[in-house]
Parts: structure tokens; sequence; C-alpha cells
């Protein structure tokens, strides 16, 4: 089977994340990184390869961004993808959720793909949904937040957390799945596959290369639309220690504990 | 066109709290544009009387159709059918995790723009804003929508249940079809509780632990700490140290979890996800120990320790209960 895995460059978690205030975009400047939820998405692949209950013939990675994506996706080949997809145009830019997953849908729709596993989050976008958008558009079965994935036959036997509980769903292939951070600990990747992510296929689509209608994405065009942003209501900020003599330490936490009876 | 579909989510019987508050919410913007808040359940059987409760929380009109639960894109399917039909501006949905994945798939669906972990709406020139706090809770941004229907997921607790006191909704059976991809998935089991059936609800005093406790041993240090609080104490925990099977899913607080408002709320090795933050941020009082100054909890916390947890649990369990005893 081939699988594809949805990667995003974010910001590193280092950087404090701010808005341009005059787009309402995120600020891109700064160090960035392959979202690291994404990881999760690659070891699951890499794992249904290397458990061998059904052949994976390849693991594509794919993202949708600007240019200094491709750093993203030489991460994703040296964590094990085989090659990976570029979609990258200036008429992408500021696209909303919904037109984000439209455009990746076309541009999996060309790979044809039996399983696409995508991350719980984006780091940045916080908007948990890219998965059952992409699902929509290609007409497959999806759930977001699996921690636990079996392969057998033309099923994937998934569990996750819902509103009440675990659940336990059989969804039959091709689908698309969120993987939670809890389903593996991602592998970190040898030198020699850093070394070697470079020169593994890499192949960069225009819109029109991935027939995506350029009426139905960007900034302009998405149909949810950023009209201004504003300060969160100002809260007192809270009393900070920082931990020197923890002798000391836990009497101001007594103090202030039994200052408010709470002992 | 001004009427709202309000998704409600339900199980064993009774209506998830979430979606009483989306109703309420629902039926309060309604009023302001002019229509009616309308809702939605699917399931096998859904019992008449259950449906037409939902009156009571502002809803005039509830839609019933029969399908497999517990799935998102059944119910895409449904609530696409319902807004074909005619009559719909919005499609609202509570906190929790199913109305992300309806409302995504609605809003692919039907070409709709949609705004996620929505804290706020308010009715503008007879259109729906929504506020949506982004980068971790840093900044709130404004979401309008220039599509014929918009999509509005709610932040878990954004919206209250009120009961508005007008009787029963009129309930009607919604007939739809279920797309093909819709048909390949299906629940083998629902709702597993996995752990102890620990009460976490009735806690004056609740000593939370997270990943940060680093084995499930480490929730040894809550318990002692929450033993010697004594009393109405219990602990607590993160989906992330559930899902990794270290304490049991009934002690999880947050949007897959329960909701608690303690005198106290200790947190031990907890980052401070959004996700965790919604089910305990009422809480009276919020301490956190944390090893990394920049971790988001100490945002919303009221005492905040930078410090490794395994050299201060313990100390502060003998400083407690010295302290109670003195
Ligand atoms: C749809 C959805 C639903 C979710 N539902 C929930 C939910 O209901 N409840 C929930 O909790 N989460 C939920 N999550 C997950 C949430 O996003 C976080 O991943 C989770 O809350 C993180 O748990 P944590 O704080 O234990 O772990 P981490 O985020 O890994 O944080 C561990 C913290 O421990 C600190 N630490 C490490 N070692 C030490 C030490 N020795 N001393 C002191 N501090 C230390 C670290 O600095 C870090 O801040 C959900 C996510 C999604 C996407
Ligand atoms: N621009 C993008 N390109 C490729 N994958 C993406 C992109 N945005 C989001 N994703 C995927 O969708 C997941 C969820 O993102 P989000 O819905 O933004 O929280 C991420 O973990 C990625 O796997």
């Amino acid at each position: 089977m081939k699988i594809c895995v949805l990667v995003k460059e974010v910001p590193d978690a280092a950087v404090e994340k701010k808005l341009n205030p005059s787009t309402g975009r995120m600020d891109r400047s700064g160090e960035r990184n392959l979202n690291p939820y994404d990881t999760h998405a690659i070891e699951a692949a890499m794992q249904v390869r290397e458990g061998g209950s059904i052949p994976v013939e390849e693991i594509v990675a794919v993202t949708m961004g600007p240019e200094s994506a491709v750093r993203a996706l030489h991460k994703a080949v040296s964590l094990g993808a085989d090659r990976s997809v570029h979609l990258c145009d200036e008429a992408l830019a500021g696209s909303d959720v919904a037109a984000t997953g439209y455009a990746l849908a076309k541009t999996l729709e060309r790979e044809s793909p039996d399983l696409v596993l995508l991350g719980q989050q984006s780091d940045d976008g916080e908007c948990y949904t890219i998965g059952a958008v992409v699902a929509e558009h290609l007409g497959m079965p999806s759930l977001t937040q699996v921690i636990k994935m079996d392969v057998s036959g033309e099923a994937l036997r998934c569990e996750r957390q819902a509103e009440y509980g675990y659940d336990t769903v059989e969804v039959k292939l091709p689908a698309v799945i969120s993987v939670g951070d809890a389903i593996n600990e991602p592998r970190y990747p040898s030198l020699k596959a850093i070394m070697g992510a470079k020169k593994k296929q890499l192949d960069s689509l225009s819109a029109g290369d991935a027939q995506v209608d350029p009426a139905k994405v960007g900034g302009e065009n998405s149909a949810a639309q950023w009209i201004a942003a504003k300060p969160p209501p100002a809260k007192a900020a809270g009393e900070i220690i920082e931990d020197e003599d923890t002798g000391e330490t836990v009497e101001r936490i007594v103090a202030w504990l039994d200052e408010r009876k709470l002992i | 066109m001004p009427n709202i579909l309000v998704y409600a989510l339900h199980y064993d019987g009774a209506i998830n709290k979430n979606s009483l508050g989306a109703v309420s919410e629902g039926a309060r913007l309604a009023e302001e544009l002019g229509g009616e808040a309308h809702a939605i359940m699917l399931g096998e059987g859904v019992a008449e009387d259950l449906a037409a409760s939902l009156g009571r929380y502002g809803a005039k009109k509830v839609l019933v159709a029969e399908g497999p639960e517990g799935l998102a894109q059944p119910l895409v399917d449904a609530m696409a059918k319902a807004i074909g039909d005619g009559g719909y501006g919005y499609a609202l949905f509570g906190g929790g995790l199913l109305g992300f994945e309806i409302g995504a798939g609605l809003a692919a669906r039907l070409g709709a723009g949609v705004a996620m972990e929505v804290t706020n709406v308010r009715a503008e020139g007879g259109k729906l804003i929504a506020e949506r706090p982004i980068l971790g809770d840093s900044a709130i941004s404004e979401i309008a929508y220039r599509s014929p229907v918009g999509i509005i997921i709610g932040r878990l607790n954004a919206f209250e249940a009120r009961e508005s006191g007008a009787g029963s909704a009129q309930v009607e059976q919604l007939s739809f079809e279920l797309s093909e991809h819709a048909t390949r998935a299906t629940m083998i089991t629902r709702g597993e509780q996995r752990g102890a059936d620990v009460d976490i609800e009735g806690a004056d005093v609740l000593v939370a632990g997270g990943r940060g406790l680093g084995k499930p041993e480490g929730f040894k240090l809550c318990e002692e700490l929450a033993q010697a609080f004594g009393g109405n104490s219990a602990v607590a925990a993160t989906r992330a140290v559930v899902d990794a099977g270290w304490y049991p899913y009934a002690a999880q607080i947050g949007q897959t979890g329960k909701t608690v408002s303690p005198k106290l709320y200790l947190a031990a090795g907890i980052s401070g996800a959004i996700q965790h933050k919604v089910g305990m941020q009422s809480s009276e009082n919020i301490v956190a120990i944390n090893k990394d100054a920049n971790a988001p909890i100490f945002e919303f916390s009221d005492l905040g320790i930078v410090g490794d947890l395994n050299k201060i649990l313990p100390k502060l369990t003998e400083a407690v209960k010295a302290k109670k005893a003195s």
C-alpha cells in the first residue's frame, strides 16, 4: 500500500508566535521546523511498514506552504518518508482551513494513497480539523485523535478517546487518519538519513499542477474571513517562585495556601 | 436565512452538557438574527421526549435522523441534507471532539467557512461574527463568513446551558442518505472506561499530574500530597498520561474529560494545553509546579513554582502534614 503523510512547517517551539497586525496572518519570521505533531504521523507510517502485516510500497510526505517548507519535507524524509511533494504557490497564501484542506486533497488525489496520515494539530494554526476536510474532499472515511491503529487486510482498527471514553472503530481503506501524540514515540533520524534526505525526490507543484481551482484558495477567496485581532481580557499575573532552596520554596507555598485557608 | 442549526450530541439517553450550551447560545443568537434555533440529533432510535426536551433550552424544532452513533461522517450527511433543504445561515457546535470533525466535514461539503475553538459569538448587521482565541490564547481573532452558511465550533464550556423556560420543541424526522464513505467506518465499542472509576468532580482539593511525573509511579507523589491535604481531596490527570495508561480515564480533566472547579487545583508536571485548561480554568485557586518557566500553565496560575516536582512534591507533602498537625 501507499501512505501519504501530511506535514507542515511551523515556527520552532522556542519562537514566540505572534500575528502580523496588518494582515492578521502569522508572523513567519524566526526559526522554523517540522510540526512536532507530524513526526508521530510519520512514525505511525513507519510502524505500519515495519509491522509487516501489509507491504508498504511507498511513504510520501506532502505539504502545502511557502518555499521554506522544503526543510520540513527534508526532515520528514530523514524520518522515513521515501520522497516528498511540495504544493507551493503564491495564490495559496492566507488560505483558511477549508481552502487548505481542499488544496491538499487535490494534491493527494494525484497520488491515490491507500492511507493518509496526519498530525493531531499544527503547532501554529491549531485547528485540529484538516483531516476531516481532506477526507470529505477525497470521499474517504476518517477519524481524528487516533492513539492505536492496527492494519488488517483492507481495514484499520483504530482506538481514540472521544467525549465519553475510548472508542474502537473499524475503518475501511482508503482512509484519512489523524494520529494523537500518544500513538508512538517518534524515532530520531540517523545522521546518514539526514545527509541523504536532500537527495530524495521532491516534486514541487504549482496550484495549476495540482488542478487546484484558484477561485477556491488564498486569503481573499477563503470563506472564513479574518476581520480583526484583539488582545484577550487582561488577567492579573500570578505570583512566581523560582525554586532555589526547596525548603524555603515549600514554606512559601504553605504560607500562600494558609493565607487563603486552603490547608 | 437567519435560522441556526445546532448539533446535539447525546449518549446513553442524555444530551451532552456542551450541546445544551450550544442550543442555548444558538437560541440567543437566532433571536438576534430574527430566526429560530433548531437542533439535530442522530442515532439509533432517538427518544422523542429526549429530542423535545431541547425546547427548554430554546430550540424551536428538533430534527431527528436515524443513523450510526458516535461517528462524524453520518452527521455531515444529515446536516448537509437539512441545510440543503433551506433556511439555515449557520451551523453551531458545542465543545468536544465530534463537533470538530462534523463541523470540518460540513465546511468541506458546503464550501463553508469554519471557525473553531470559538469562545464568543456576536450578531452584527444581521450576521454572526465568531471570536476565536489563537496562539495559545495570547490573541483573539474575529472571523466573519463570506459563504452562505457559516460554521461555528465552540470551545468546551464556552456556551452556558440556560433553561429559557419555553416548552417542548417540535420534533421532526429527517430522512437523508448516507454517503458511501460514511458507511466505511463502523463503531466496534464506544465509551470504554479505562482504569478505576474514581470521583474527582466533588473534590475541594485536586492534585493533578501530567507527563512531567515521568512514569506511572510518579502519581504516588500526587496521591501522597492529596492524602496530606486530607478531607475532600483527590488526584486528577491530563490526557497525555491517561492515553499512556498511567492513570484512569475517570480522573482526566479537559476537553474530552471532566470539567472541575475545586477550591484548590495544584498541577504538577502539566504544561497547560488549551484542551486541559478548558476543564479546570474556573478553579478558585490554581497552583502549578513546572520546571519550564515558559510553560503555558504559568499564564493562568495564581501561584507558579518553577522547579523540579520530584524535589518539591515530597517536601510539600511533609510541610502540609506538619501544618495540619500544628
Ligand atoms: C481534541 C483534543 C482533545 C484533548 N483533550 C484533552 C483533555 O481532555 N485533557 C487533557 O489534559 N488534554 C487533552 N488534550 C491533549 C492536550 O493538548 C495536551 O497534549 C495534554 O494536556 C498535555 O498533557 P501534559 O501537560 O501532561 O503533558 P506535556 O504537555 O508533555 O507537559 C508536561 C510538562 O511537564 C513539565 N515537566 C517535565 N518534567 C518535570 C519535572 N521533573 N518537574 C516539573 N515539571 C516537569 C514539562 O516542562 C511540561 O510542561 C487534547 C488534545 C486534543 C487535540
Ligand atoms: N499546510 C499544510 N500542509 C500539509 N499538512 C498540513 C498543513 N496544515 C495542516 N496540515 C496537517 O494537518 C494536521 C492538523 O493541522 P491543523 O488542522 O491545522 O491543526 C497537521 O498536523 C498536519 O499534519
